[in-house]
């Protein structure tokens, strides 16, 4: 399972309003084309460190990074970085579905108006294939103008999938994208994820291990703001080098 | 006596008060609008709408200017204060979100909502009236503009901060620079409940008297000239009813009849849109 690095952290460390130390000292590496999820208890820094990899934190004052993130060999945390072409590379999808107030197509069309693409036909066929893409397009092809609110919640999650997608993003950062969605919808976007890795890197905040289990390559375990371990998914669930990460995974704590 | 007999003593004491308070207010509601409808739809007819008034003693005559006075008053005070409202509001929930200034600005303009508008009138007369030499229908619109400011300011902002957070990140996160989410997401958000402040907004600044009395006075023939004074629905009902005719107090009826008409449509078109945002 040896690809070209995506995204490399480097002593990482991040703290909130100036003082709360957050994150320490992560390494880590992201494989191209690969499917690499962050587990842990709640509040063990996942979805914090999910959210530096497109300066998420930049939004709320006296959030201070520390160390490296190298995006394809380039650090994105410096302060001369772009965040808006940095956001358009480095997608997300959060925990619940976050559809705008407009029409479907609207939904889909507007991160791609964003990067300048204004002709209806290019924009239609952006929407059509984002669509498809994210495995939404049958269902919602004869409806493209009704409202994204009368979806249901496991459609509306594959169209904000889709709205990221339309971007043609280079890696998609998803945050517990499943966890206020049912079986069969978690199932579909699961399904989704094995194809997308074909074009984006895609990580992934889980708090259901089986589903880490299921759909990733790596695995990093966090707990109280470190990495424990970092390995391939097989490895971190068969036979995990540290005893934290054994009595995670094995359901000891949690 | 048990405390639960007290309690249930107490309990009906409070419901009779609230009651009485409430068949009170209720009382006069309903007399001041029955009298304004019996009054107002007997006085009515089309010449009131088509004629401008005749001199006093004169039978005959109507109100046009006033009503299209009125009109024109309202509008430019809407012009004036919907985006000043709307922007301010935008700044204060978007822009200076939780800091210091923000909820200054909040409770300086909650004090403001409630400032008497005779103030604000005599402010405007010193300040666009006295140095011009005359009264004109710009001053009437900047007093009523700066009425509607602070209530569409504030409920700018109340309906931004209703806006989940959420969905201001994903915007965000498709590198939407912060003026396009708010103009292209946040906005259609929070539009109905803005659109519904605005609304109500005209309906509290179209009944106003006492800040068009120091601004744009009156005139007693039609008139489109902001320059000069212009005349007004509440203003001639004040004037008609202080006078000595019986056609004067017959067309205020009617006026007042007209006004308390157009606010109610207004008030209502506000909830409707706010019923129909929450189906």
């Amino acid at each position: 399972m040896n690809g070209t690095t995506e995204i490399e952290v480097r002593g990482l460390n991040f703290y909130y309003s100036g003082n709360i130390h957050a994150l320490k000292q992560i390494n880590l590496t992201v494989q191209k084309n690969s499917v690499t999820a962050l587990i842990g208890p709640s509040g063990c820094g996942k979805t914090t460190l999910l959210r530096c990899f497109n300066r998420m934190h930049d939004l709320y004052p006296r959030n201070r990074y520390e160390g490296e993130i190298l995006f394809q060999g380039n650090n994105i945390l410096l302060k001369d970085v772009d965040v808006i072409d940095l956001r358009s590379r480095v997608g997300m999808v959060f925990q619940k579905p976050t559809p705008f107030p407009m029409s479907i197509f609207d939904n889909i069309a507007y991160g791609v108006k964003l990067k300048g693409i204004k002709k209806r036909s290019d924009l239609s066929e952006r929407v059509e294939r984002a669509l498809v893409h994210a495995v939404l397009w049958d269902e919602v092809k004869d409806k493209l103008n009704a409202s994204a609110y009368d979806l249901s919640g496991g459609q509306q999650q594959r169209l904000v999938i889709a709205r990221a997608l339309a971007v043609n993003p280079e890696v998609l950062l998803f945050d517990e994208p499943t966890s206020a969605l049912d079986p069969i919808s978690t199932a579909k976007i699961e399904e989704l994820t094995a194809t997308l890795k074909k074009e984006v890197t895609i990580i992934i905040v889980t708090h259901n291990m089986q589903q880490a289990a299921r759909i990733s390559d790596w695995t990093g375990f966090m707990m109280l703001g470190e990495l424990i371990e970092f390995d391939s998914t097989d490895k971190i669930f068969t036979a995990p080098s540290e005893k934290l990460t054994e009595d995670y995974v094995t359901g000891r704590f949690g | 006596m048990t405390a639960v007999q007290k309690r249930k003593i107490e309990g009906t004491i409070a419901l009779t008060f609230s009651t009485l308070a409430a068949f009170m207010g209720l009382f006069w509601l309903v007399f001041i609008l029955g009298d304004v409808i019996v009054h107002g739809i007997k006085a009515l007819n089309l010449s009131l709408f088509i004629h401008d008034p005749a001199p006093p003693g004169v039978e005959g005559g109507g109100l046009r200017n006033a009503f299209v006075g009125q009109l024109l008053i309202t509008i430019c005070a809407t012009l004036i204060g919907v985006p000043i409202g709307v922007l301010g509001g935008t700044f204060l929930a978007e822009y200076a979100r939780g800091k210091k200034i923000a909820r200054i600005i909040s409770i300086l303009a909650d004090i403001m909502v409630s400032v008497p508008s005779i103030v604000i009138g005599t402010f405007i007369y010193a300040v666009l009236v006295l140095p011009l030499g005359h009264f004109n229908g710009w001053a009437g619109s900047v007093a009523l503009s700066i009425i509607m400011i602070p209530v569409v300011l504030r409920t700018t902002e109340d309906m931004l901060s209703l806006v989940p957070w959420t969905l201001r990140e994903a915007a965000f996160a498709l590198g939407a620079p912060y003026y396009k989410v708010i103009t292209q997401v946040v906005y259609r958000g929070a539009a109905t409940g803005i659109l519904t402040g605005i609304l109500l907004s005209i309906a509290r600044v179209a009944g106003e008297t006492a800040p068009l009395l120091f601004t744009s006075f009156n005139n007693s023939f039609f008139s489109l000239n902001m320059n000069q004074p212009i005349s007004s629905l509440t203003v001639t009902i004040f004037q008609y009813a202080m006078g000595p005719y019986d056609s004067w107090h017959e067309q205020a009826w009617a006026a007042a009849f007209v006004i308390t008409i157009f606010i109610l449509i207004i008030t209502i078109l506000g909830r409707l849109i706010i019923r129909w945002r929450y189906r």
